[in-house]
């Protein structure tokens, strides 16, 4: 369990249930309801409606095809259009002719589904995190996290706020810091050329290591998300 | 000519297609970042893309409509290869075209599109039904116009066979219908700019409104296969548009001049328009291209 103790309010599996219950969306709790045709049937929206199992490890291929798939992958890398706190105004420059990341083969996809990275940028809002967590439990492997900011590390300016988080690779694997407060969007790049370098040798495997460790990842999310409304996990 | 190798010239005209439209969708991409002052993506990007996805390493199903939804889509492209002469006079890539190949491939042409809505559909993505409506919208109000130039074609060369349409445009530039008819080839050629679908008409797709429309669910392989299809849908439209108003091609290399020129010519007005609204554009394929068509009508009877 993370050492994230300032946060850790909910330790206790029963308390964390009976919150999930009262923060529940009347249209996810289980009900019974008439259909069409007037029968009673049971609805238990979190199970009908959405996949609740886990996420399978992915095997590479190994040998010359996975290498000429990930020099594939890692060319190219399709960005998931999602901001967080202040670093979100640094991705909008690199679309731009001073930056321009389509020469690097990134691009920004509105998507979780089609997205191959997401980038955390900067402070994580409790609120936020929930949201983050979705999208990338959303993506299809192999995926990769950018974090960016000081923030993401260690909190950064935020270290002692009551609503933001301090170590994001306690919540998702990460694969490159991009440290800085902020860091300006040529960081940002170097962070893209560090991510290729890391998907080319292989190992950028977080989405496995998020799959094998999905209990202390799921364990540590809960802590800090108290209304936790939603399934253990979005496909 | 046996029917085994006229499978695989016609999978070997698939093939050139392929990588023509990939090379042609890497060619737009670049120029519009050039009018951006960018330096835009490599020009092989379309390919490593293709490949990224189908080496994704898992995909989710929302349903079998929803599966079926790329296929449909691929078959409405890969159909129209199958049914389209390529290259006129040449014994290989006449493909499987037959008298009457013109109302098959007019019908072709829309089926992708109903596919990709039921398989859109399934997905249950709002951002999905509402790319659907305005796509679907759009495209009635489009076929309309560019149906009746194909009419006015139909009788102005007293066939429907689109081999027929060629033959008779040979033998000099003045030929070409476009110079024959041009009333029915604006009409058709105004309407092509909806067929495109490049800016001014690309709502249902607006990638700042709603996401990405359509296809806001589709991933790994699915997305492989519809990126697939449309590059081959790209070239193959420009194909058809090639063979019924600029005299067909003897050869590749002026296929591939002729095709050039004509998508490149929507993506030149892409470039400088900005987006219409559906009710803009509904309104504009009524207005102007359908006038053009009912009165290349009138003139031909």
């Amino acid at each position: 369990m993370a050492e994230d103790t300032k946060n850790n309010q909910n330790s206790d599996e029963k308390k964390v249930q009976e919150t999930r219950d009262k923060f529940l969306k009347d249209y996810n709790k289980k009900r019974t309801t008439q259909s069409p045709d007037g029968q009673t049937i049971e609805v238990d929206p979190l199970k009908d409606y959405f996949s609740q199992d886990r996420p399978q490890r992915r095997e590479p291929h190994g040998g010359v095809i996975e290498k000429f798939l990930n020099w594939a992958r890692s060319e190219s890398i399709w960005v998931l259009g999602f901001g967080t706190g202040c670093g979100s105004i640094e991705i909008p420059p690199l679309t731009t002719p001073r930056f321009d990341m389509f020469r690097f083969g990134v691009a920004m996809r509105p998507t979780p589904r089609q997205s191959s990275a997401i980038i955390i940028s900067g402070y994580l809002s409790v609120k936020t995190l929930k949201r983050a967590i979705r999208s990338y439990e959303q993506m299809m492997q192999p995926k990769f996290v950018l974090a960016l900011g000081s923030c993401t590390i260690n909190g950064g300016m935020y270290w002692d706020s009551y609503n933001t988080i301090n170590r994001l690779d306690y919540y998702m694997p990460v694969d490159v810091y991009v440290a800085g407060c902020m860091p300006r969007p040529e960081a940002l790049l170097a962070g893209f050329n560090q991510l290729k370098k890391r998907i080319r040798e292989g190992r950028a495997e977080g989405a496995n290591k998020y799959a094998d460790n999905f209990d202390w990842y799921k364990a540590n999310q809960k802590q800090i998300i108290k209304d936790w409304n939603m399934p253990d996990h979005n496909w | 000519m046996d029917i085994l190798t006229r499978v695989l010239f016609t999978l070997l005209g698939l093939f050139i297609i392929l990588n023509w439209g990939l090379l042609m969708t890497a060619i737009m991409r670049k120029l519009t970042a050039k009018v951006g002052r960018r330096v835009g993506i490599r020009w092989y990007q379309p390919w490593i893309n293709l490949i990224k996805l189908y080496g994704k390493r898992n995909s989710i199903s929302h349903g079998v409509m929803y599966q079926l939804g790329p296929v449909f889509r691929l078959l409405g492209g890969v159909g129209l290869v199958l049914f389209m002469p390529l290259i006129f006079g040449s014994e290989y890539f006449t493909n499987f075209s037959f008298t009457g190949d013109l109302v098959l491939i007019i019908y072709i042409k829309f089926f992708g599109m109903l596919g990709m809505a039921l398989g859109a559909g399934e997905g249950g993505h709002p951002y999905s039904a509402v790319g659907v409506s305005r796509g679907l919208a759009q495209v009635t109000t489009v076929e309309v116009p560019f149906t009746l130039a194909v009419i006015a074609l139909a009788v102005q060369y007293n066939t429907i066979s689109i081999h027929e349409i060629v033959a008779a445009q040979q033998g000099g530039i003045l030929n070409w219908t476009i110079f024959t008819n041009p009333v029915a080839s604006a009409a058709a050629l105004l309407s092509m700019l909806g067929i495109f679908m490049h800016s001014p008409f690309d709502l249902h797709t607006a990638p700042n409104e709603i996401p990405i429309g359509p296809p806001t669910e589709y991933h790994s392989a699915y997305l492989g296969l519809l990126r697939t299809n449309a590059a081959i849908l790209h070239v193959i439209e420009a194909i058809l548009f090639m063979n019924l108003f600029f005299g067909g091609a003897n050869n590749w290399i002026e296929l591939i001049i002729k095709t050039f020129f004509i998508y490149f010519f929507s993506v030149f007005v892409g470039v400088v328009s900005p987006r219409f609204r559906i009710d803009q554009s509904a309104r504009w394929f009524l207005k102007v291209p359908l006038l053009l068509g009912i009165i290349a009508i009138i003139l031909i009877l």
